[in-house]
């Protein structure tokens, strides 16, 4: 499967990565070759085998739904670039 | 051109929790800014996501009233975007295994009843709170990661009107399996709607467009007839319609697009890895349909069916569970079903409207109710009177009987008593007297009016009208 510099440039644009064209070139060949080395798997014959969602053989994990303590603000807060008036702050987002 | 329009719901109802979708954060409404968020809702590294099973047991709950079939298994996925509102940079939904598939919703509009179906409904969480202030914005993280139900219709809906409908049934449903608030104005109740016109007849669909920013029933209907407006116009004059996102502005009464990029919307959904798969048994199905309530329909044929009300009452009556509960309750201490859905749907909705309060926070009893029935119903107060007291009960919460004695509202029916009053009725109103005399039977009625003038209002009608009408047979002969 072909990956072009194009496909690269949109999926970085949505992982907010920002590449230069010599990066552009060198990941493009580099998922490329990746891609085929996955592609691989479409060799096996899987028509028999049941379409999987998750590794571990356990299904219907739950809790009950009883209050736990969360963190105290301040313990929040110290992940935030900015706060203000115990809000995250961030660059106004709406256009 | 005649233009038939097709109308699609989703609706994202906050499921009633005490803590959120995959962790033990409270949900509670009103609190201080990001002092319920924990490692798993704020997706720090190396935290687990687990579900509620109580999430997962409303779900079902409102997939199994909507006739869905619930799925054997299920599954969540990661919904990949950036924003700020979205801690994790990616939102816990579910993508091609949902919890609930294929339903339908029975609707009534002008008589006429209407299936609206139910595509799928499936568990999500919430994101957290933006609030824009100058040039930044603030970031609450309450919210992120309370569990939601994404209900989605199918394109069944051809008016605004059917629009408003679904929107009342489906609050009404979700509110007697007591799993959402449906409160709009806190956002535990929200819709987005799809919209797209085609001519009469046409098998394509048009081109939609998506409405958000909807705030309320009336906003919805407001907003969808707009569009209607606007896209039949594009139409009509060889314009096309651009597929895009538009807000509704509610003061303006009109909607403006977002000028987002839509490409842009790539969600890259992939299994949730931290979520192993769901398989929802029979037996659970069995066991949640088994204590499902009566829901609106099946109470409101009952109503009608059992207690004989009008369609149009039961419909009333069931609306609000609340209601229906009181009306009921107060059934079951006093049988008289027509007269008490005529105070409920009357004087009491009024008292309740006029207040902005809901039936739940009543400061009387059901007790009390039915004793100020039974004072009306014994001819001890007038109708009149016990409208009154009905407002000093919600008022004060005081008991019928202590405002009758207060405000000394009893009715006298004493023919008796009444009658030195009709006499000065008939005295004064020569000319209604004479009247009546002379085959006008209207002027009864007058001199009644006057004879509850003069007692202020105590005397009896009834009683009143019986006396006057003796004396007037008299009058004339004596004189
Ligand atoms: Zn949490």
């Amino acid at each position: 499967m072909a990956i072009s510099e194009s496909d690269v440039k949109k999926v970085a644009h949505l992982a907010r990565i920002g590449l230069s064209d010599d990066e552009l070139k060198l990941f493009s060949s580099q998922l490329e070759s990746i891609i085929a080395f996955v592609d691989k798997l479409r060799e096996v014959e899987v028509s028999s085998v049941k379409p999987m969602s998750h590794v571990l053989e356990m299904d219907n994990v739950v809790r009950l739904d009883e209050k736990k303590k969360s963190l105290n603000r301040e313990e929040v807060l110290k992940n935030a670039p900015e706060s203000l008036k115990g809000h995250f702050l961030v660059p106004k987002v709406i256009e | 051109m005649n233009y038939e329009v097709v109308i699609g719901l989703e609706v994202h109802a906050q499921l009633k929790t005490n803590t959120k979708a995959f962790c033990g954060c409270s949900t509670q409404f009103g609190q201080e800014a990001n002092t319920q968020a924990c490692p798993v809702c704020l997706g720090f590294p190396g935290s687990l996501p687990v579900l509620n099973e109580k999430a997962l047991e409303y779900g079902i709950r409102v997939g199994l009233a909507l006739h869905c079939q619930i799925q054997k298994l299920t599954k969540f996925d990661r919904k990949n975007y950036f924003y700020p509102d979205l801690p994790k940079n990616y939102q816990i939904s579910q993508y091609d295994l949902p919890l609930a598939l294929g339903g339908f919703l029975e609707i009534e509009l002008k008589e006429l009843r209407k299936r609206i179906g139910i595509h799928r409904a499936h568990l999500e969480e919430d994101a957290g709170k933006l609030i824009h202030e100058g040039d930044h914005s603030l970031v609450d993280y309450n919210r992120a990661g309370i569990p939601l139900l994404e209900i989605v219709t199918e394109p069944d809906i051809s008016s605004p009107d059917e629009a408003y409908e679904y929107l009342v049934s489906l609050k009404a449903i979700l509110k007697y399996l007591e799993v959402c608030d449906c409160d709009m104005e806190k956002g535990s109740l929200r819709c987005d709607a799809n919209i797209s016109l085609r001519p009469q007849g046409a098998k394509e669909l048009g081109t939609k467009t998506e409405l958000k920013n909807l705030n309320s029933f009336k906003a919805v209907r407001d907003a969808l007839s707009y569009e209607i407006k606007r896209q039949k116009e594009l139409l009509e004059s060889g314009k096309r319609i651009v597929q895009e996102t538009l807000l509704w502005d509610e003061s303006g009464e009109k909607t403006y697009s977002m000028r987002t990029k839509e490409e842009a919307m790539d969600y890259r959904y992939f299994p949730e890895p931290d979520l192993p798969a769901f398989v929802i048994r029979d037996e659970k199905i069995q066991a949640i349909k088994d204590v499902l309530p009566e829901l609106p329909e099946a109470l409101k044929k009952r109503f009608i069916a059992q207690y004989g009300l009008s369609d149009y009452d039961a419909g009333i009556i069931v609306a609000e569970k609340a209601l229906a509960k009181f009306f009921e309750a107060t059934l079951r201490l006093y049988p008289k079903a027509k007269l008490i859905s005529n105070w409920l749907i009357g004087p009491l909705s009024y008292e309740l409207n006029s207040r902005n309060m809901s039936i739940e926070s009543l400061s009387f009893s059901v007790e009390s109710f039915v004793s100020l029935l039974t004072l009306v119903d014994e001819a001890r107060i007038s109708n009149l009177a016990a409208k009154e007291v009905l407002t000093q009960m919600c008022n004060t919460g005081a008991s019928p009987e202590v405002i009758v004695k207060e405000k000394n509202l009893l009715q006298v029916s004493d023919a008796g008593e009444l009658e030195g009053i009709a006499d000065k009725v008939i005295a004064g109103n020569e000319k209604s007297t004479a009247d009546y005399k002379s085959g006008k039977a209207n002027a009864l009625m007058f001199l009644v009016g006057q004879v509850m003038k003069l007692s202020e209002g105590k005397a009896n009608p009834k009683v009143a009208q019986e006396v006057l009408k003796k004396k007037l047979e008299k009058w004339g002969k004596d004189a």
